[in-house]
């Protein structure tokens, strides 16, 4: 489960980046590009959450 | 407001407010990367770059004043900050008690709350120029002081409860959320600038060089703004944090780190951060003045939705969040010291009010380059004074500590120190003419001497016999 949130995370991430390098060299739509964005930064709240805070072995007491 | 419902809101926080932090509560550098990367890449940096922009500093002067000036930030932090934290392991507050005095330390703190207030509610002006946008909000402008509608209040208020209520839970609670938020907003002001750039024309690194240099930051400032050199460039990034690191603020922070070194993951803050959203935003407004050189209008959340889309505007929205958390957070630990007697969540939720109120006039958002400065100014020769007394006490022969140890709540050496330094800049700034932005190094060192001199009259160590 927590495989498959980091890859929500990440895939995300990839997003929210990934479409602004491809509208810069000319080969997406401004208004697309803002939806790929949107999306990502979804998929980074609604996974990200439930593994970013857990704390690994070093960290617990 | 039901029993049940408040324990869950308030929660079991223990904040170590007046005892030094236990080994067992101390925290890994994953929770100093995320806090201070979330607190620096934040809703003051939508706001900060474009004022550069609007201060005609040139690309050169931009670029390599900000290289300069955050690594010197850095140092301050690392050198400064963090070895005095790790020793002692106080809030800024409490060991300013035992130096100072409390009856010091009350003004200190009230002074420190207010600031902070102030701070914390421009931030949540700059996220609610997001949230307003579904809603048609008119938008606040350069030269506005006073509210211009009341949908504004309304929205600055409804964000303030929600924050102060994330404020309430205490320090684990804004770390969390800030180690969640900072890897995505990091990205988004990457993409400010990629997104940005390409809108201005940049194809080629050639055009990158000369839109940078003819049409973002073009040199010439905007009518009515002064012009920023490198200099202004160099000391406000070294002292738009002056309250946090030479200021000693973020012993408060620093107290729960395993190492003194963890001062220097400040660089996350301030190089991610500071950094790269100061040139995104900068980016992002040169966008919009492209659309219309004219426009009054400074909307720091309009301006990236226009760009980046939701995405934009919930980042400005994150971004105004995570900065105005922990400084709500401060603001609740500095007048803790003055009510030690009342709970913490009720003094947070006073300064939650007073914040919200502060937010509601967008004046803290246009004038913020001088507020940042003037708050960092004034708060800095108590952090002068802590360090002059950790490092200077012994070697120079007065007594550590000293209101603590002579049983005295209220220390002439501190008092002055504070004042005469601030008289000291007041008449740098006055006679010759020194801006506010340069009178903080001169005055640290000012502070250091005065508190040196008189804590030596006021405290010398006793001689100890000869016969021992």
């Amino acid at each position: 489960m927590k495989i498959l949130l980091k890859t929500g995370s990440f895939l995300g991430l990839a997003l929210t980046l990934v479409p602004p390098i491809v509208f810069f060299v000319g080969n997406l739509e401004l208004s697309l590009m803002k939806g790929y964005m949107g999306i990502g930064m979804a998929l980074w709240f609604v996974t990200a959450p439930f593994w970013i805070n857990k704390p690994s072995k070093s960290e617990q007491f | 407001m039901s029993n049940s419902f408040l324990k869950k809101v308030v929660g079991e926080t223990n904040e170590f407010e007046r005892t030094p932090i236990p080994s067992g509560s101390l925290k890994g550098a994953k929770s100093f990367l995320g806090m201070y990367a979330g607190e620096h890449t934040a809703g003051t940096e939508f706001v900060i770059g474009p004022l550069f922009v609007a201060h005609g500093v040139s690309a050169g002067d931009l670029v390599f004043g900000l290289l300069i000036g955050n690594l010197l930030a850095v140092l301050s932090w690392g050198l400064i900050t963090g070895p005095i934290a790790a020793s002692k392991r106080l809030t800024l507050y409490y060991q300013l008690e035992r130096i100072a005095g409390k009856n010091v330390v009350r003004w200190y703190n009230l002074v420190n709350s207010l600031m902070f207030c102030f701070l914390a509610g421009s931030m949540i002006a700059v996220s609610a120029t997001a949230v307003g946008i579904p809603f048609d909000l008119e938008m606040p402008t350069l030269s506005d002081w006073l509210p211009r509608t009341p949908g504004w209040i309304l929205t600055v208020f409804l964000m303030g409860g929600v924050i102060t209520l994330v404020a309430i839970q205490g320090y684990t609670q804004v770390s969390r959320f800030a180690n969640v938020m900072s890897p995505w907003m990091i990205l988004v002001f990457f993409a400010a600038a990629i997104v940005g750039l390409a809108q201005l024309g940049v194809g080629s690194f050639e055009s990158l060089i000369r839109i940078a240099q003819e049409v973002i930051w073009n040199g010439v400032p905007l009518a009515g703004m002064s012009k920023f050199t490198i200099w202004h460039t160099i000391f406000f990034a070294w002292f738009c944090n002056m309250a946090m690191h030479i200021g000693m603020s973020d012993l408060t922070i620093l107290r729960y780190a395993k190492s003194w070194t963890y001062g220097f993951y400040s660089f996350a803050g301030v190089f991610l951060g500071h950094f790269v959203a100061w040139i995104a935003s900068g980016i992002l407004y040169s966008v919009f003045l492209q659309a219309d050189s004219a426009s009054q209008e400074f909307a720091p959340g309009a301006i990236a939705y226009k760009t980046l889309g939701i995405a934009g505007a919930i980042c400005v929205v994150i971004a105004g969040w995570t900065t105005a958390n922990p400084t709500i957070y401060r603001a609740g630990l500095a007048l803790q010291a003055i009510f030690p007697k009342v709970s913490t969540w009720k003094i947070t939720a006073s300064v939650g009010v007073v914040t919200s109120l502060a937010a509601c006039f967008p004046a803290l958002v246009m004038k913020l380059l001088d507020f940042v400065a003037l708050y960092g100014l004034l708060l800095m020769p108590m952090g002068a004074v802590i360090f002059a007394d950790f490092y200077f006490s012994k070697k120079m022969g007065f007594q550590s500590e000293a209101a603590l140890n002579s049983k005295s709540v209220f220390s002439i050496p501190a008092l002055l120190s504070w004042v005469l330094t601030l008289v000291f800049c007041l008449g740098l700034n006055f006679i010759y003419g020194v801006e506010i932005f340069f009178l903080g190094l001169p005055g640290w060192f000012v502070a250091i001497a005065i508190f040196v001199v008189l804590s030596k009259i006021k405290y010398p160590l006793a001689k100890s016999s000869p016969l021992g």
